[in-house]
């Protein structure tokens, strides 16, 4: 749901309905904060400062921290839910820098610092799918990819952009199983990379990315599955052809390239009709593309998302 | 003490040992529960531990014929109906957590996953296919239906440890290390039998 996008409302004009939803935006923060900060200390996060982008605030109940922090799929370390909590600490986050090639007339390598900079800092909240049928609402910090994009200014060539992770089992100790084809990549079409709602993501809950959740540096797509939007990323290239992904190597009848999050096209395995919102104990109906088809549905007209899962 | 036999007094109190042993894992979970630490989404988390338990019992009750074969300790096979109930007992805590807690009684998607989810179908089997297990386990039981009868019966207890061990295989996203673990275990059971089975006949 949208909120009102304009920044600065006269105190009088302030209706009973805005002040209520930013009070409750404010608690849920302090309140979800809270709740993390007492019951784990892997989060020693640095505070990052970033200006809440009211156009994209949720009215839904914020998930809690320690919950966004310590129930994650990330298989470079652990493909338990609680293991990356765990096992994170050994990814080295700095130096830390993201090269940006391919089609691009002006080929980059990024320091993250230089990154932090790059565009300001919106705080917004999303909610988040997982291809599993669970989902959070985490309010995320970074700017669009389309800022990053534009630096490097890809060609007419470029049709398509892939994301790869960090591959290093000495950090990520998951590497060692062949669970997938490390490095991890993912990838999406470039008018998909280049909308708005598309983040290029720094940190969550007002502080700097846990290892846990995609430090330095991840993808957040929101009307996607979770798995679309790569984790502790290196290197970004557009390419004229889409790229395989590992999801879709792994099981490419499971797993396809949109992977938009779909009630009507179940995974082969499980439905998809219907998620689980952590904290809740009723499932609720999943929505086409997350809750933001109003935004990316026209990304897809035409197109058959049946065959196009 | 001898091994290989034991007295009626030490098999009570072993029984009863058992008995407790079995019931840790429930302890835990409702301890767990009781303080709050299943975690972000505590429904998937009591799913998994009932049908890693029911699985794990499943094995269990049927490691004790090879056990003894290799052993030769008889009175193993004294434990083989109190696993087994475990087994069952864990089993349908494992239903009520899928039809109460997860689906919470929706029974269109329930009958959806049971004849489209072939992981949901061949774990119903296996759950279906234990309840005459259960049923016929009273002596009582055993004595009506005669041995050789009550035998074949519970011959699907090699089947149902089989469809539990392919239910873990196909719903697991992509790592398949546990579910592995379980049929290789599964398999290492079977070989002993079959070993002793060949050995017998030549
Ligand atoms: C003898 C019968 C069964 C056995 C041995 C069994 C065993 C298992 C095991 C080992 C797991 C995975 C545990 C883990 O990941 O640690 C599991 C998960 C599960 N089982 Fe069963 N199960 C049985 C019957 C059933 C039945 C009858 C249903 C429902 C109708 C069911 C539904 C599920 C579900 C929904 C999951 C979790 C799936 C997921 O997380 O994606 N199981 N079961």
């Amino acid at each position: 749901m949208k909120i009102s996008g304009k920044s600065v409302i006269p105190a009088s004009e302030i209706t009973p309905r805005a002040l209520f939803e930013q009070r409750r935006h404010f608690m849920q923060l302090a309140l979800g904060a809270s709740a993390g900060l007492l019951a784990e200390s892997v989060f020693a996060g640095e505070k990052l400062p970033a200006t809440l982008s009211e156009a994209y605030g949720l009215t839904d109940k914020l998930t809690p921290l320690k919950d966004v922090t310590q129930y994650n799929n990330f298989y470079e370390f652990d493909t338990s839910k609680e293991g990356p909590a765990k096992l994170a600490g050994s990814l080295k986050t700095r130096p830390w820098t993201v090269s940006v090639e391919g089609e691009v007339r002006k080929p980059k390598q990024f320091d993250i610092d230089a990154l932090l900079k790059l565009a300001p800092m919106q705080e917004r909240i999303y909610r988040l799918r997982c291809v599993e049928a669970w989902s959070m609402v985490i309010p995320w910090l970074g700017y669009p990819l389309a800022e990053l994009l534009k630096q490097v200014e890809p060609t007419s060539e470029a049709r398509f952009v892939e994301f790869v992770s960090l591959a290093d089992p000495e950090q990520m100790p998951g590497q060692r199983k062949p669970v997938l084809e490390w490095p991890y990549r993912e990838g999406l079409r470039i008018d998909e990379a280049m909308h708005p709602l598309a983040l290029l993501i720094f940190g969550l809950y007002g502080e700097m990315l846990p290892n846990q959740n995609g430090a330095p540096v991840r993808m957040v797509v929101p009307w996607k599955y979770g798995f679309k939007s790569a984790k502790s990323i290196v290197k970004i290239r557009l390419l004229k052809q889409p790229p395989v992904t590992s999801w879709m190597q792994a099981g490419p009848s499971e797993y396809g390239f949109y992977a938009n999050v779909n009630p009507a096209v179940d995974h082969p395995r499980w439905s998809q009709a219907k998620e689980r919102r952590l904290g809740d104990f009723l499932k609720r109906p999943t929505l086409p593309f997350n809750g933001y088809a109003e935004q990316v549905a026209g990304l897809y007209v035409g197109m058959d998302l049946t065959k196009n899962f | 003490m001898n091994l290989k036999s034991l007295d009626d007094k030490s098999l009570r109190r072993f029984k009863a040992l058992a008995f407790l042993t079995a019931l840790i894992p429930l302890a835990l979970l409702l301890v767990a529960a009781w303080q709050d630490e299943l975690g972000a989404n505590p429904i998937e988390k009591i799913t998994h531990e009932t049908g890693y338990w029911t699985l794990t019992f499943l094995l269990l009750s049927l490691s004790l014929t090879p056990f003894r074969r290799l052993s030769g300790a008889n009175w193993l096979l004294r434990f083989r109906r109190m696993l087994g109930l475990f087994a069952f007992f864990y089993a349908c805590l494992h239903f009520t957590t899928y039809l109460v807690l997860d689906q919470f009684f929706d029974w269109p998607a329930i009958a959806k996953d049971i004849f489209k989810r072939p992981y949901i179908t061949i774990g119903f089997t296996a759950f279906v296919l234990l309840m005459p297990l259960a049923v016929t386990s009273t002596n009582a039981m055993q004595r009506r239906l005669g041995g050789k009868h009550w035998k074949r019966l519970h011959r699907l207890s090699y089947l149902i440890a089989g469809a539990g061990v392919v239910h873990f295989i196909w719903l697991v996203k992509k790592d398949l290390t546990r579910p592995l673990l379980f049929a290789a275990v599964l398999a290492l059971l079977l070989g002993i039998r079959v070993f002793y089975r060949l050995k017998a006949r030549f």
